[in-house]
């Protein structure tokens, strides 16, 4: 049976319903398709003919897909996401999304990104809304989860209460980058990032004093350490982190607008947004621009609908 | 409870910093005058007075100190004078310079005190020191000292009194096992001694001992000679029962068998305005003896004149 053509009105609201990709649905769209289908049951039909993968035929009608209708939950829920959290106080978002992590099967750079990426205060924020909300500490619940060989570099990751002035010591830089050129170029028994002098750099240094042996790691091998680590999971996270958020920021956006991303890469987008609209936007767009030659505005534009694209427009603009 | 006391009307802070620079004025110091002072205003009256100094003849009272007393007794005061978080803060600093496997400091620095304690004493090592503190334990201690002491300052335990037991049973088997196997150093031990909170962590410790018969210090107790084996007793010494823990370093550093220098002048001063009095009647009933007494005995002059005004004695 040949497929019946798709009528423009119907890739509408086919697109409407997140049905060609995009993150979020189209509700004017939606409502406004309501409006024009007034007692025309028959374009109804056609458009279960015609959207494939939300609609299958079951003997004499069309039946919705399980798997569709979840989807579209994620979908339509996307807003409502973006707005609960916007309204939520910074330091509980953190310790939720750590409390996600932990519990659900979701990857675990997102602790590491909590924990490198906030500031010295703000991460000490998060631990005490965790005591709030969670009844226990936020390194118990990590140390208690996350086991086998990332817990230790997690646990500290998390403890950490970074010096933050600009005050560092050159010579230790240098010989830290040493370190850490030799931790990861000699095989060790145990895996790298389980590797002691790695975790304690990484760790416990300030974010200005690491940026200066990541610069001399550079200067001195001629690649930067996060090309040495390649696909160190975890490691090759808290070293982007640390060194420039703007920059990690942007390929996780990347990623989330990408075909075929899966649910957690796409989550992935609100909370980016949401957790950097205050704070360092600007240097996400720049970053953006100057990795993938576009403008991160024009890209969200065109990957995401409705009122979850205006809700994403409003925080990333100006 | 303190033992810190205080006269009914306390002079203002410029007046205290007027006679404290009287006590320094000419040849010699007043150290009595000094004890008379400092040795009977709370933590807040003493910041002012430093302030209060500071702003009057723009030097800091304690470089003033340094440059009139001594010894034990200058050590005490500057101890006393500083803020409890600049306190521990100043002595993790030293004993992280100083590292020995014997030294206590850290463990007591980040067993003994609350949570939010803890964290003030991180925030005036930043600002007192530039770096964090768990950066220079991390780069000053080696091997299984640092995988303890580490995760132990780094810790922002949970501070309330709610107990899981089911998962304090399965914690107390956990130790059992690694303890029975001699794997004191491992990550699990580790990681609940330093991540559990204090009351979750007393549960476990009455459990082991219902269940196994010893308590979790007497079979950690099987090689006195191992320094890391006497850390792990210390560091749950502190957690379960910090005042009888610190009447132990009080009575040896009073019985000569020094097993850490100024640690009489350590406990005293950060005891002072928290528990010295409850440290004290511990003393007293287990060796028949008032506190008082025994520092008498023990210490002289200027330097024990200042320790027993911490004690509550009148001048």
């Amino acid at each position: 049976m040949a497929l019946p053509l798709v009528t423009e009105e119907c890739e509408a609201v086919i697109r409407a319903f997140s049905g060609l990709g995009g993150l979020g649905v189209d509700e004017k769209a939606l409502v406004s398709a309501l409006g024009k289908w007034r007692r025309q049951p028959e374009k109804r039909a056609q458009l279960r003919k015609s959207f494939v993968g939300f609609f299958t035929a079951d003997g004499s009608f069309e039946r919705c897909e399980d798997d569709y209708i979840r989807y579209l939950k994620n979908e339509f829920a996307r807003f409502k996401n973006i707005m609960v959290l916007w309204a939520m106080h910074p330091w509980e978002r953190d310790a939720r999304w750590v409390h996600h992590v932990l519990h659900k099967p979701l990857p675990l750079d997102i602790i590491v990104e909590i924990a490198c990426t906030r500031s010295s205060e703000e991460l000490l924020g998060a631990r005490k809304a965790y005591h709030a909300l969670f009844h226990h500490s936020l390194e118990e619940d990590v140390a208690y989860h996350v086991r086998e060989n990332y817990s230790n570099l997690l646990v500290r990751l998390v403890s950490a209460y970074r010096y933050e002035g600009n005050r560092i010591n050159k010579e230790m830089a240098t010989s830290e980058a040493e370190a850490l050129y030799s931790a990861i170029k000699t095989p060790g028994v145990k895996k790298l990032v389980e590797n002691e002098e790695v975790i304690r750099i990484l760790t416990t240094r300030s974010k200005p004093h690491l940026r200066v042996t990541f610069k001399h790691y550079k200067e001195k091998y001629g690649k930067s350490i996060e090309e040495h680590l390649g696909d160190e999971l975890c490691l090759r996270e808290t070293v982007q982190c640390l060194d420039s958020p703007p920059k990690y920021f942007s390929k996780v956006i990347n990623k989330a607008l990408k075909d075929g991303a899966d649910k957690n890469t796409k989550d992935a987008l609100t909370r980016v947004i949401v957790s950097r609209a205050d704070v360092d936007m600007k240097e996400i767009k720049e970053a953006y621009h100057q990795q993938y030659g576009a403008e991160l505005e024009d890209v969200i534009s065109k990957n995401t609908l409705g009122s979850y694209r205006d809700a994403l427009l409003s925080l990333a603009g100006q | 409870m303190a033992t810190l006391k205080v006269p009914a009307t306390v002079p203002s802070p410029s007046e205290d910093a007027e006679q404290l620079r009287k006590a320094f004025a000419g040849w010699g110091t007043n150290e009595a005058l000094i004890i008379s002072i400092l040795g009977h205003r709370t933590a807040a009256r003493r910041r002012a007075i430093r302030q209060a100094y500071h702003q009057t003849y723009n030097e800091d009272l304690l470089k003033s100190l340094d440059g009139e007393i001594s010894g034990d007794f200058e050590r005490a005061v500057l101890l006393w004078t500083l803020d409890p978080a600049e306190r521990d803060a100043w002595l993790a600093n030293e004993a992280v310079r100083k590292w020995r496997p014997g030294n206590r400091v850290l463990i007591e620095i980040a067993c003994a005190r609350s949570s939010r304690e803890l964290f003030a004493v991180r925030q005036a090592y930043h600002a007192r020191f530039k770096r964090s503190l768990e950066e220079d334990v991390a780069a000053h201690t080696t091997g299984d000292f640092r995988k303890l002491l580490v995760p132990l300052v780094s810790a922002y335990r949970y501070e309330n009194a709610e107990v899981n037991l089911t998962l304090a049973k399965s914690e107390a088997k956990m130790l059992h096992e690694k303890i029975s196997g001699k794997a004191y150093n491992h990550e699990d031990l580790i990681r609940i001694l330093a991540t559990r909170s204090k009351a979750q962590l007393v549960a476990t410790f009455n459990y082991y001992n219902d269940e196994f018969g010893n308590s979790v210090n007497k079979d950690l107790k099987c090689d006195p000679k191992d320094e890391f084996l006497a850390a792990l007793r210390a560091a749950i010494r502190c957690i379960c029962f910090p005042e009888r823990y610190f009447e132990k370093v009080i009575r040896s550093a009073i019985n000569g068998l020094r097993t850490e220098e100024n640690a009489l002048t350590r406990v005293i001063t950060t005891c002072a305005e928290v528990d010295l009095k409850e440290i004290a009647e511990v003393y007293q009933k287990r060796n028949s003896m008032p506190l008082e007494h025994a520092i008498k005995g023990d210490t002289t002059g200027d330097y024990e004149a200042m320790l027993l005004a911490l004690l509550g004695q009148e001048a």
